[in-house]
């Protein structure tokens, strides 16, 4: 379909449905019958099989018309995005269709204290028992874990074999006892992240995905999809135009809860989108120096954009010459992000020795230097992005590994 | 605007790859770099007669081939990964756009022809190769179009016909023809760091010359930008050769009874420099997009020199040290990329000046495209 078909279904479609009298629910259910829930799933899972174009031109004429849409915040994405390639017809259609409509918030439960970058390294222990799995262990910096109803957790099934082979990837209900997630206080102040301690908790049989010791080869795709999310990076989106009826009042409610945990997250990013009005503003823009670093950043920013642009036309046309994509944007990402909290620091001056409401820009600028260095370990630290770029991009040869052989055997953090 | 090269373009980089190829070795290269005229006649006759390539930009209606920016960018970024020795740059790229933005119908016509066919060679006289602002602020031309001055660098002078000449006058900046065998003209060769692009220190004790046109502010600057584009291209193609290379030298160098691309420190150096490398290229090609269809950023030509400028030194700079003593042999072939990408770091404005010149556009047009807002 071109992006006039398109457009003109989709209008057709919200002029007969779209009505901001329906509750929430009501509403998205309406959306995955129609279609119009993930326009870029495919069509057998609750989607269209459009392309990021496509599923654009759907978002606009949403936004235009100021329909609400299938829910999309959180780590819900990372979940849904994974079962949609790894999970059973039975998973997908239990757990796809509460997402969308967002009923069901999710967690990554991957890291622990143990092992964060070797995330292989896991030692939360899954057992079957009675035909249902009985997981013991902590996990560590999970984003949204005290919101969530349920989560993806790397777990070890077998402690005979070599690390990478003893894992699997399970679903798992957050909202029962054996399960208990404890906010923790970030750097910035916020309380983003959780320890989340399992102690038998349960988890069905059927709620391990993609057969059992697959768990490294599933978590894998999770975290390609997220490093893709850390590249396109979130700019803070605009406020919504005024908007009435019931249905908003559902939706403002679903994201203040939603997005607490984020709110800082575009500050992460360097908040590049105030340089140069602060730098107007400041009179900062004089300065040689500084000039000198906004447009360093600015060839960074610009860079990383159309590298990721041409990264992506050329997947669609099939050359087989694509660098992936994820792992660059996500050390660019924090380049971006360290080279935009520089300026901002040259920018303020001293200033930059206050923070809080009466600080420059309300305390979005002090909120971005002390939040910025999370974007550099977040989903896979530097240093990792580059050991990936080395071996998997330009197939330098890898270190030598001293974990092999059987897992029980390595060598690991006293926890 | 494009954001990838077409199939068409694809395979015009194949022919023009293959050909370079094929005649700019590094064995060529140390034998041109070695000799005083700098380049391969036949070479170069066949680059211009066969392939065609010195009239890739200049409009059919000279003579050329009627490409565009993209189409030079493909030939420049080829020829720096080759290292091409020769008046390419001199006559094509800065002559045929100082001609085709500033000179008159009548020289176009009887000129261009000649650059695109390579049957005469030309270079731009520009006293000023750091910033347009300071072009002409050494060579004068009275009313009588009698030319005085000198031109500290002039690329390929030595072997040049025609030197095509900027220089101000009492109303803005001239251009002026002048055979290169005139009355009052001294070009004396040079030493040049990069011994693969001669360069000719150009004196004019009151040489009669014929005035063809002028550039005022705008057509300068344009002309800036499109000699920016072509040489970025050719940065990003000479930085690539250079990572590629590098890499390739990490897996098979063994120290410690492990190649040395197993370690760390270098695979990280490596990783940040394709980093690097993707961003630059990509907007380097995004330059090309731009001039080709005058949209997008009106910074864009000076981003990408300013990150090629960059870039291609970090290239540079990783080539050596990667390499260990040998890379600083003179055997070996590293030094004459290195050599090239510091010459170029600075040849039409340094990554400073570049920097400085991004943010005047900016200030200049707030309302114009910023591209992602810094
Ligand atoms: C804001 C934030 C949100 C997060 N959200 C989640 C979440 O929702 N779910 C979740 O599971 N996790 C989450 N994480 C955890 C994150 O994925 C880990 O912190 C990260 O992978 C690093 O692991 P670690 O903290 O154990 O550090 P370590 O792995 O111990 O690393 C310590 C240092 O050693 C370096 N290092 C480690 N291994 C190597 C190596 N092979 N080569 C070179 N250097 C190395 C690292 O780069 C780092 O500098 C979050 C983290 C942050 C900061």
């Amino acid at each position: 379909m071109n992006p006039d078909e398109i457009r003109k279904e989709v209008s057709e479609w919200l002029d007969a449905n779209w009505t901001p009298d329906r509750s929430l629910i009501e509403w998205r259910n309406m959306l995955l019958e129609g279609g119009w829930a993930a326009p870029d799933w495919p069509e057998d899972c609750f989607g269209r099989g459009f392309n990021a174009e496509q599923a654009a031109v759907v978002n606009e004429v949403f936004a235009e018309k100021g329909a609400v849409s299938a829910a999309q915040v959180g780590p819900r994405r990372l979940a849904a995005e994974t079962i949609l390639v790894h999970g059973s017809e039975d998973q997908k259609k239990r757990y796809l269709p509460p997402i969308l409509t967002g009923e069901h918030a999710w967690c990554q439960l991957f890291s622990e204290p143990g092992s964060g970058s070797d995330l292989a390294g896991a030692s939360t222990r899954a057992e079957l028992v009675d035909g249902q799995w009985i997981i013991n262990g902590q996990k560590v910096w999970n984003t949204s874990a005290h919101h969530a109803d349920y989560g993806i957790l790397v777990a070890r099934t077998d402690w005979d074999l070599p690390k990478h082979q003893g894992l699997s990837y399970f679903l798992i209900n957050m909202r029962q006892p054996g399960v208990e997630a404890r906010p923790l206080r970030q750097m910035n102040g916020h309380a983003s992240f959780n320890e989340v301690f399992m102690t038998d908790a349960v988890i069905p049989a059927e709620d391990l995905m993609g057969g059992e010791g697959n768990g490294w080869a599933i978590a894998t795709t999770t975290l390609s999809i997220e490093r893709q999310g850390f590249a396109r990076g979130r700019t803070p989106t605009a406020s919504r135009k005024p908007t009435e009826g019931p249905i908003y009042q559902e939706l403002a409610t679903e994201l203040e809860i939603a997005n607490e945990p984020y709110t800082w997250y575009p500050q992460r990013e360097g908040r590049i989108d105030l340089v140069l009005p602060r730098a107007k503003e400041t009179g900062a823009i004089e300065d040689p120096a500084v000039r000198q670093e906004i447009a360093r950043l600015m060839c960074l920013s610009n860079g990383a954009r159309l590298a990721a642009a041409s990264a992506a036309a050329q997947r669609k046309s099939g050359s087989n010459e694509v660098i992936p994509a994820g792992s660059i944007g996500k050390l660019g990402a924090s380049v971006i992000a360290r080279q935009a909290a520089h300026v901002h620091t040259m920018i303020s001056g001293a200033d930059a020795m206050l923070s809080g409401p009466d600080s420059a820009e309300e305390g979005m600028i002090a909120e971005t230097l002390i939040s910025v260095p999370a974007i550099s370990i977040a989903g896979g630290t530097d240093e990792i992005q580059r050991n990936i770029i080395s071996e998997r991009v330009l197939g330098m040869p890898k270190e030598q590994r001293s974990d092999t052989g059987p897992f029980r055997d390595i060598k690991r953090n006293v926890t | 605007m494009q954001i990838e090269y077409t199939e068409d373009q694809e395979q015009f980089r194949e022919v023009v790859s293959r050909f370079l190829q094929a005649k700019s070795t590094p064995i060529d290269v140390r034998r041109l770099m070695a000799s005083n005229e700098g380049y391969d006649q036949a070479v170069w006759q066949q680059l211009c007669g066969e392939v065609g390539l010195a009239g890739t930009h200049i409009p059919e209606e000279y003579g050329g081939f009627g490409f565009g920016p993209i189409e030079l960018g493909i030939v420049s970024e080829e020829m720096g990964r080759h290292l091409y020795c020769g008046p390419f740059f001199a006559s094509s790229v800065m002559a045929g756009y100082a001609l085709l933005n500033g000179a008159t119908e009548a020289i176009k016509s009887a000129i261009l022809p000649d650059i695109a066919s390579g049957d005469r060679i030309a270079t731009l006289v520009l006293d000023n190769l750091n910033n347009p602002e300071k072009v002409g602020s050494v060579l004068k031309a009275n009313d009588e179009h009698v030319v005085s001055g000198t031109a500290p660098i002039v690329v390929d002078a030595h072997i040049a016909d025609l030197l095509i000449v900027a220089a101000s006058t009492s109303d803005g900046l001239g251009l002026y023809l002048v055979n290169a065998d005139a009355d009052g003209i001294s070009i004396k060769p040079e030493e040049a760091l990069d011994p693969t692009r001669k360069i000719s220190r150009v004196s004019f004790d009151g040489v009669s010359s014929e005035r063809i046109g002028g550039l005022n502010e705008e057509s300068l600057n344009l002309t800036w930008d499109q000699i920016c584009n072509a040489l970025a291209h050719e940065m990003i193609g000479g930085a690539q050769h250079l990572f590629e290379s590098t890499v390739e030298y990490t897996k098979v160098r063994v120290q410690f009874g492990r190649p040395i691309g197993s370690f760390q420190a270098l695979k990280h150096r490596c990783a940040d420099l394709l980093m690097e490398l993707e961003f630059a290229k990509a907007a380097t090609h995004h330059a090309a997009f731009c001039l080709a269809t005058s949209e997008g950023e009106p910074f864009a030509a000076s981003m990408a020199k300013a990150m090629a400028s960059d870039t291609y030194m970090e290239a540079a700079r990783a080539g050596v040290q990667l390499r260990g003593g040998i890379g600083f042999t003179w055997e070996e072939d590293t030094h004459l990329w290195y050599k090239r990408a510091k010459s170029s770091e600075v040849f039409m404005g340094s990554a400073h000046m570049h920097r400085e010149r991004m943010m005047k556009m900016i200030e200049i047009a707030p309302s114009h495209n910023t591209g992602e807002q810094p």
